[in-house]
């Protein structure tokens, strides 16, 4: 199990020093997640530190493909309003 | 134990003997930092960001080396990156310390006149303590001239005050919008804290609590504090009057009271909710209330966190990185330069100091009649001294001048309408947008202006002027007072009723 970056990322780098794992690092245009180190954090903390501390609504997803910060969820401002302005990203 | 407020310590006694007027710097000079004890001013006269007066001749860069955040807050949104937005939190180029040191040499050979580096982002310079502290030790070896300053939202604060302290960091910049969490949890969706993300009131006040822990500890060791405030009207506009009081109890030296910026192509909280940002009264009138008008900072021109040059300017496109890596530079030359530079602005600064004391003594000496006071907008482009086309401003600074004062009150910023090619067809709304700008003001004095404008000018009532070209601000703006009430255009609203 791993979690991965999406394109959306904008490469803060926020992410990196809190990998308890080292597994992310940086990249160009979006930094990467080493599948073989991700543990989602179990073990090391009650949540994925990425995931935590990430400012990007869908820059992290499970190996569901479901984000761990859906729209909406970090800025607040409601789906509706994001969908209204093409504001809900295509991430992949 | 209750802490000096700077303003009662510090108050000069003759301020409240001056009559007329009881804020301070609406006295004899308008000079901000003359108002501060003598080894703080002397650690910030040539600071571009502390000195109204050195803003006009000392230039600052900033280097974008700390990209990530640990909080966030409604008037940001980190994915925005465009190089014709100027506010602070953007930036085009994300920098290693070793590339930003380089820059910062690069820039010091060819602006010489460059005394502050500055790490403001694009995220908070502490989220990121390794490459904010390594750009600062690299650069204190290579060029020890200039100073250091770094900016942050607290959080992370508490502590790095002795990492800050070692680096030989006299200037530090927090970020306070309020000290009532009930307030930060409408300007602070969450921050990350101890390996959580902790939303709304609950975060708010943590990081409330390290900002004002940090501020004190960086106070008592003698670091230099001055504190920046949004004012997000609705929010926190009635608020900031208390936050200003609590951060200068505990030692704050300058109070930075700025606008909201939120335009919904920001992308941000703010911007997509419309939530508006003050009008230019709102803000001055705040920053009137907020001081007792000590130690407020009214020239701030909220520059990119990548932004090199003179306040107003921005020249980072000739410093990009790969225009820097191919510069041969000679530290010691360049060092030389600069320290030649700074003796001739610090001479001329003292100079106009005197003169402009001397001026006043001789103004009050005078027992001049009552008259207004006149809101003048001028067009510079750096110096000193008004030597900006109107058409080409970017900006206007908007002085209140009265009869024994000037006063600096705030800048207000224009898109230049005469930029010439392919945005001749909006000329004409942009012009007025300029016109509309400078709403309130009586004149506007600069290098020379042309014909139209002029006309749309007059019908608005506010006057141009071209004819103090390139004379020293103040001068030209006592002049152009001088004549108006040679004119009889400046009775007191008292006296013209009677005369009406």
């Amino acid at each position: 199990m791993s979690l991965t970056i999406t394109n959306v990322c904008v490469g803060c780098y926020a992410c990196e020093p809190v990998c308890p794992n080292k597994a992310i690092s940086s990249g160009n245009p979006v930094f990467t997640i080493d599948p073989d180190l991700c543990t989602e954090c179990l073990g090391d903390h009650d949540a994925p530190q990425c995931a935590e501390i990430c400012p990007i609504e869908c820059a992290i997803i499970d190996e569901y493909g479901e984000s761990l910060n859906p729209p909406g969820s970090l800025t607040g401002i409601p789906v509706e309003r994001l969908h209204e302005l093409g504001l809900v990203p295509d991430f992949a | 134990m209750e802490l000096p407020v700077l303003s009662n310590v510090y108050a000069e006694p003759e301020a409240s003997e001056s009559g007329g007027c009881a804020s301070h710097s609406c006295g004899s000079t308008n000079d901000q930092m003359g108002h501060l004890p003598e080894h703080i001013r002397q650690k910030v006269f040539d600071h571009p960001c502390y000195s109204e007066e050195a803003h006009h001749h000392f230039a600052r860069m900033h280097v974008a080396v700390a990209p990530a955040c640990n909080i966030q807050c409604n008037y940001c949104n980190r994915k925005y990156d465009c190089a014709n937005e100027s506010r602070p939190g953007v930036v085009s180029e994300l920098l290693s310390p070793e590339q930003a040191v380089k820059k910062v040499l690069a820039v010091g050979a060819e602006i010489p006149q460059l005394s502050v580096l500055g790490i403001a982002g694009p995220g908070d310079p502490l989220g990121n303590p390794e490459r904010t502290f390594e750009t600062f030790r690299l650069l204190q070896e290579k060029a020890p001239d200039i100073k250091l300053c770094v900016s942050t939202n607290g959080l992370a604060l508490p502590e790095l005050v002795d990492e800050i302290a070692k680096y030989n960091i006299d200037h530090v910049t927090i970020t306070i919008n309020c000290i009532d969490p009930d307030v930060g949890a409408q300007i602070y969706p969450w921050i990350y804290w101890e390996n959580k993300r902790i939303r709304g009131r609950e975060g708010a006040a943590i990081l409330i609590e390290q900002q004002q822990k940090g501020l004190q500890m960086l106070t008592d060791r003698g670091i230099l504090v001055k504190v920046n405030s949004v004012m997000i009207p609705g929010v926190n506009d009635k608020h900031l009057a208390e936050v200003s009081k609590v951060v200068k109890a505990k030692g704050a030296f300058l109070h930075n009271v700025m606008p909201l910026i939120a335009e919904e192509e920001h992308g941000t909280y703010y911007g997509i909710m419309h939530q508006r940002g003050p009008t230019h009264d709102e803000l001055n009138e705040l920053q009137d209330a907020c001081s007792g008008d000590m130690n407020m900072m009214r020239h701030c021109r909220q520059c990119r966190a990548d932004a090199v040059g003179l306040l107003g300017e921005d020249r980072g496109e000739e410093f990009s990185i790969d225009l820097v890596e191919e510069m041969d530079i000679d530290l010691e030359a360049a060092a030389a330069r600069r320290a030649a530079i700074k003796a001739g602005i610090t001479e001329m600064l003292e100079e106009q100091r005197a003169a402009k004391a001397a001026k006043a003594a001789t103004l009050v000496q005078l027992d001049l009649p009552q008259t207004r006071a006149v809101k003048m907008a001028i067009a510079t482009t750096g110096g000193g001294v008004i030597n900006q086309h109107f058409g080409h401003a970017t900006e206007f600074l908007v002085y209140e001048v009265t009869a024994t004062a000037i006063r600096f009150l705030s800048h207000r910023k224009v898109e230049a309408y005469c930029s010439g090619g392919d945005t001749c067809g909006e000329a004409e709304t942009a012009l007025q947008r300029t016109v509309r700008t400078l709403e309130g003001c009586e004149t506007v004095l600069c290098a020379k202006i042309g014909f139209e404008p002029w006309g749309m000018l007059e019908a608005a009532g506010v006057m141009p002027n071209g004819e103090h070209a390139y004379e020293p601000i103040e001068e030209a703006l006592r002049a152009v007072y001088d004549e108006m009430r040679a004119a009889g255009k400046l009775a007191t609203p008292a006296e013209a009723r009677m005369t009406a």
